[in-house]
């Protein structure tokens, strides 16, 4: 799973032509060294080899995210097609971080329905875990933040369950105030800080 | 789980051993002191000793008493005379330098690194001695005796025991090269430094034992918040709370016997005590809104808490032995992070009003709830052992720093730091007489 996503990642930077230097083995290694771009020249292209199977199962991963249905092969390659749909940037789920008003753990409707899609991804694949993270903004108290952050998880949980998510597949952690994504001291960083991040897991 | 793997797990998290740094944080006194006695401390004579000390114990001490809000020291340049024994003491020179109290001592040679330390605190109007002291210290402890000496000084011309000779935790976070969450503690003058834990994730909420031996706090080390238990001087830790859930700000009972905490595990924030000998927990509060920031009255017969089942975060009491909370705060629509000083007449907390967050104290008898501070982003306030002053965070710019006030507003001053976020202090007990 993790190597399809390494190989599906590869596969794609090589056909844009960004990490020729790495593409000469299906491996699947890469070789962090883009500064090599400007000397690839085409005998370097012609030596260029993916294996077939790498490049199959990562289509089918990429098609599959497309149409979000996953299609059930064996249980490998169905991990590798979820992996490919939560690692797709235009998937529905594609929406990772859920936003709060101050002091409030109330959902917004336009993040219903992000929620939703969440809750019908993680419905229909058994193999997808998430933890469901919260955060605050930094105004009041550190202890107080932690409470209220929790509150905020445990809100996207109870839509997720709702969605159809089971309890076993969420997880919840309150990082109250202690994480800002933005730390300047400014309503608008505040804003960005007070939110719910689901990070997911495919097992 | 095996021996290695233990290790490997272990390996983000540094535990430390104390042992003294000369890092520090340095003071600054923002805000004048009207109305504070003045007293002048000339440099001790250090002239017999064969080695030039490491430490200035007359500025120490100086230093100490300005930071008061109750006592104003005379600058070094404006002494009149430098005097090392009452006998050399002219008093009208002191007298038309318009000072109360005047402080001279000498420091001398026992042996290699050992020292006696003699001061006199003399009174300049009624031209006699009020107090003479020696003090026997060695290379390491000078700093702590020259707080000790500044302990016995405010003591002999408050009637109030003095909270210099103390210690102080907090959280340090560095942004550089990756968040980095430091435990430390530090004299009460910033300087002396230590480091207790260094972790790539959250720390929070230290609290110090009775005896000042050990510090719980909350730890994110394993991704999510759990409460340890920490020695200080053998590094020594214990994870003492993994529940479901939220597991954070511990506070230890004065008997040192309980943990007042807030769980989760069984539905939302509510404050347990555990028994930290038998883990046995019980539950103090049973209610689906908020209620954390758990702290023992001074006599240890009650907890008091913030709460949002009101509709707004408020303060509650209520007994150690169960019952149904009563709310003490009524003015404002936040008060949270109560800290109830030792005699228990007074709850330092932070008062939310317009966006803006202040250091507030409650008279317990009256109700009445004065401002100590005027900024607006200002959390976690804790009182000195003996009550006279608050430690606070406050932000300001990028940074928090920390900031002392004295209860009557006399006095304020800032430990300023260069590197990272300070925040979340507590100050530490008074030491055990050996």
């Amino acid at each position: 799973m993790k190597s399809l996503n390494l190989k599906s990642k590869l596969l794609i930077l090589c056909i844009t032509g960004v990490f020729i230097t790495g593409c000469q083995s299906g491996s699947g290694e890469i070789i962090e060294d883009s500064t090599t771009i400007d000397s690839v020249d085409q005998s370097q292209l012609d030596g260029f080899d993916v294996s077939i199977d790498s490049v199959d199962s990562a289509l089918t991963a990429l098609e599959n995210s497309t149409n979000g249905s996953a299609i059930a092969l064996d249980d490998q390659s169905m991990s590798e097609s979820v992996q490919a749909m939560v690692d797709n940037p235009s998937s529905a789920i594609s929406s990772r971080v859920i936003y709060f008003q101050f002091d409030s753990a109330k959902v917004s409707e336009d993040s219903l329905s992000i929620l939703e899609a969440h809750g019908n991804f993680i419905a229909s694949n058994g193999n997808v875990s998430v933890r469901l993270e919260g955060h605050s903004d930094e105004r009041g108290s550190r202890e107080y933040n932690i409470a209220l952050a929790d509150r905020r998880a445990q809100s996207v949980r109870r839509i997720l369950l709702f969605e159809g998510a089971s309890s076993n597949q969420l997880e919840t952690v309150s990082y109250g105030e202690e994480q800002p994504t933005v730390s300047s001291h400014t309503e608008d960083s505040w804003s960005l800080n007070r939110r719910v991040e689901l990070v997911y897991q495919v097992n | 789980m095996n021996r290695l793997s233990k290790v490997l797990i272990l390996l983000p998290l540094l535990v430390l051993l104390f042992s003294p740094l000369n890092a520090a944080l340095t003071i600054e006194i923002t805000e004048g002191t009207e109305g504070a006695l003045p007293i002048a401390v000339v440099p001790f004579d250090t002239s017999k000793l064969t080695f030039e000390l490491s430490a200035d114990i007359a500025q120490i001490v100086a230093n100490d008493l300005n930071r008061s809000g109750v006592l104003t020291v005379l600058s070094r340049q404006s002494l009149p005379a430098t005097p090392y024994y009452s006998q050399q003491v002219k008093y009208p020179l002191w007298r038309s330098a318009q000072q109360d109290y005047l402080v001279v001592g000498r420091v001398l040679e026992k042996s290699e690194g050992q020292y006696e330390i003699q001061f006199q605190l003399l009174d300049v109007l009624k031209k006699k001695q009020l107090i003479g002291y020696s003090l026997q210290t060695d290379k390491r402890k000078l700093r702590a005796s020259a707080h000790e000496i500044s302990d016995l000084i405010y003591q002999e011309i408050t009637g109030i025991r003095g909270a210099f000779n103390t210690r102080i935790a907090y959280i340090r976070a560095q942004r550089n090269k990756g968040r980095k969450y430091i435990l430390q503690v530090a004299d009460t003058d910033g300087f002396n430094t230590q480091t207790v834990l260094e972790s790539d994730e959250p720390l929070m909420s230290p609290s110090w034992s009775p005896d000042g031996e050990s510090l719980a706090y909350v730890s994110f080390e394993n991704r999510r918040p759990e409460i340890f238990i920490q020695h200080l001087s053998t590094a020594k830790r214990n994870k003492i709370s993994g529940f479901k859930g939220i597991n954070s700000a511990p506070s230890w009972s004065p008997d040192g016997k309980f943990l007042a905490l807030v769980l989760s595990k069984d539905g939302g924030p509510d404050i347990y005590l555990m028994n930290i000998e038998t883990k046995r927990l019980t539950r103090l509060t049973r209610h689906r809104g908020i209620d954390t920031e758990p702290v023992w009255s001074g006599n240890g017969q009650s907890i008091i808490f913030t709460s949002d089942r009101g509709g707004s975060p408020q303060i509650y009491e209520v007994a150690a032995t169960g019952g149904k909370p009563r709310r003490i705060t009524f003015e404002g629509r936040y008060n949270t992070a109560a800290s109830v000083s030792p005699d228990g007449k007074f709850i330092a907390l932070v008062y939310g009003e317009a966006g803006q967050y202040k250091i507030a104290q409650l008279e317990r008898e009256t109700g009445n709830l004065t401002l100590l501070t005027d900024s607006n982003l200002d959390e976690s306030p804790s009182f000195s052992p003996n009550g006279k002053m608050v430690l606070y965070a406050s932000t300001r710019g990028n940074n928090s720093v920390l900031y002392a006030v004295s209860v009557d507003g006399r006095g304020k001053h800032k430990l300023s730091d260069q590197t990272g976020d300070i925040r979340e202090p507590v100050w530490g007990p008074y030491k055990l007489k050996q």
